[in-house]
């Protein structure tokens, strides 16, 4: 469809005109969080509101990072984060491989079941959660919250990772079978190396799911050095004075891993999508 | 001579049949693990609560647990409480996958547009898809400090003349489910702008072509063309987003607790346990989300093996 010039240029506003009101829905809320978290305690609600005003500050920053329990909460975060994302990759890959690559005979079934999961309302495994990790002898450990966090990403993970294997030429694999490479050969020599914007894909949505859980990393630990970040926050809201801009720091410094993961695999991570369950 | 012959030949088929053994054993090596951890941290726990919910007594109690059959049931699903958790359940799942649907296919199609250049729309990929990396715990407190009755919002909102009074959004009775439900659409659009975004790019361009030689306007070619091709990822879409916002309980549960007026089922359902320690009651309000999520779970599946196929 070829318009004037002059059609354009109205096309071309329109499209400026709701890009911008989009971008204020999603972007000024942030804005207004991050701008709040470099004022001061009092100034937080002032009348009439500004975006920066004379309170700015790192205060709270400072007052976070120099707090060795908020540092324990992030390296408790990024521990439990980093060995779910690694646990899940491996464990997806090679179900993954098994759902693309082999027939048998409770396949049908068991990829039902794996997609099934994720239906799975947290809310229902968290009554006798409980009891169950304490009976395992995983109270208030790192390994409950990995172990939990894997039920909870595994699933997609799986699907994602034979959605991508699927995309991959089975000659390939088959040519390397034939040469006499067993299948473990196969899958970490062979697809495991090209598959890699799939995994990237995985890792990152990975890290963000276990990154960010809340409830059962609040059930599932009594002390404050196995809680992490979410739970922190939490942690200051329940307190009697309300310390908003520390609050708001510990948000802004516990979005950032996700951000920059983010904005570094987007394009993975788009594509993975697409590659993987959800796919046209 | 032959002899030896013979028993390479048995060796052979010896080797044959182990190996087929073997291949035939292989997939299930490869999904033990995954297989073991979801029976014993799912399948476990479900069947404990599916028991539970038939049982009174049941763990915090210093009485034997006893049969009570459907009773549970029966109390739970009559329950005033119940109802009025059950309804803005409904209500905070329809609106938010309708407005998530709505807004995340609005911004995927602006995104996609031919008049942007690609830094234009890189920059503003980002900026729409902000929400998602936020956890629900940062967007709680990041709404409350916006929806706070000194806050911004009432701020523009009094200035601009569009409310009376400064207004408390999380607190009051006939506002606080629909402010829940505000956030959570927030919160929650980018999934879809991710996903169509990925759709979109694998739309074949000849099927516009063709469109604009047979005369189609820009609505028709929206119509006829972009929304039957993205109908698989809307499907699978919405109904897992419809599921996991009627699980949504850390977002409901740090904005307003469930309180005034918005409570639902899964803060319900923890209050039961958690709160009060009725956990036969619990139990039974776990095994009806249970239900409701597998209903729709289905139909998710189906969803799932259709694309596959």
């Amino acid at each position: 469809m070829i318009g004037t010039r002059r059609q354009i240029l109205v096309r071309k506003t329109l499209l400026w005109f709701a890009l911008l009101i989009g971008a204020c829905f999603a972007g000024l809320p942030v804005l207004w969080m991050v701008s709040s978290s470099f004022k001061s305690n009092l100034e937080i609600f002032a009348y009439p509101p500004a975006l920066i005003d004379h309170s700015f500050s790192f205060d709270a920053y400072l007052a976070v990072l120099s707090d060795p329990g908020q540092l324990r909460f992030f390296f408790n975060s990024y521990l439990v984060a980093i060995m779910v994302t690694i646990c899940t990759v491996i464990t997806s890959i090679m179900a993954g491989y098994a759902l693309s690559r082999y027939d048998f005979r409770f396949k049908k079934a068991l990829s039902l079941v794996i997609i099934g999961v994720q239906s799975v309302p947290p809310i229902t495994l968290m009554i006798p959660y409980f009891g169950l990790i304490v009976w395992l002898k995983i109270y208030n450990t790192y390994t409950a919250l990995v172990l939990t966090y894997m039920v909870f990403t595994l699933s997609y993970a799986i699907i994602m990772m034979t959605g991508y294997f699927n995309t991959l030429p089975r000659d390939l694999d088959e040519a390397v079978m034939i040469d006499g490479g067993g299948s473990f050969v196969t899958l970490w020599r062979i697809l495991v190396p090209i598959s890699l914007p799939g995994i990237v894909a995985v890792g990152v949505y990975t890290f963000m799911l276990a990154w960010n859980e809340f409830l059962f990393a609040l059930t599932l630990t009594r002390t404050n050095d196995m809680r992490t970040v979410p739970i922190g926050i939490h942690l200051l809201m329940g307190q009697h004075s309300f310390e908003w801009n520390q609050m708001l720091a510990l948000s802004v410094l516990g979005s950032l891993p996700v951000l920059i993961l983010f904005l570094l695999f987007q394009r993975y991570f788009i594509a993975g999508m697409s590659a993987g369950s959800i796919k046209g | 001579m032959i002899g030896a012959t013979q028993g390479e030949i048995a060796g052979a088929t010896n080797n044959i049949s182990w190996d087929q053994r073997k291949r035939k054993l292989l997939p299930y090596a490869y999904l033990s693990p995954t297989l073991l951890l979801l029976a014993v941290l799912t399948v476990v726990p479900i069947v404990t609560v599916f028991l539970y919910s038939f049982f009174d007594n049941v763990i915090v109690n210093p009485n034997q647990p006893k049969f009570v059959g459907l009773e549970n049931y029966v109390d739970a699903l009559s329950h005033r409480k119940f109802r009025a958790a059950l309804g803005n359940t409904l209500y905070f799942a329809v609106a938010s996958v309708v407005a998530h649907f709505v807004i995340g296919l609005a911004f995927a199609l602006l995104l996609n547009s031919r008049l942007l250049g690609a830094n234009v729309k890189a920059l503003f990929r980002v900026v729409y898809i902000l929400p998602w990396v936020f956890t629900a715990s940062i967007i709680a407190i990041l709404w409350r400090l916006l929806l706070n009755p000194h806050g911004v919002v009432n701020y523009v909102l009094l200035e601009l003349g569009l409310v009376p009074e400064l207004l408390e959004w999380l607190s009051d009775r006939d506002l606080a489910i629909h402010a829940v439900t505000f956030i959570n659409i927030w919160s929650g659009y980018p999934f879809y702008l991710v996903s169509f975004l990925a759709g979109l790019q694998g739309i074949p361009d000849d099927l516009y072509e063709a469109g604009r030689v047979d005369g189609a306007n820009t609505w028709q070619l929206f119509r006829f063309i972009t929304l039957p091709q993205l109908k698989p990822i809307i499907i699978s879409l919405a109904l897992l987003d419809f599921i996991w916002t009627i699980h949504q309980f850390t977002l409901v549960w740090m904005t307003t607790g469930g309180g005034s007026n918005s409570e639902v089922l899964s803060t319900y359902t923890y209050k039961a346990a958690f709160s009060s320690y009725e956990f036969s009651e619990a139990a039974t309000l776990a095994m009806v989300i249970l239900a409701i999520c597998t209903f729709f779970g289905i139909f998710y599946v189906r969803s799932q093996r259709m694309a596959d196929e």
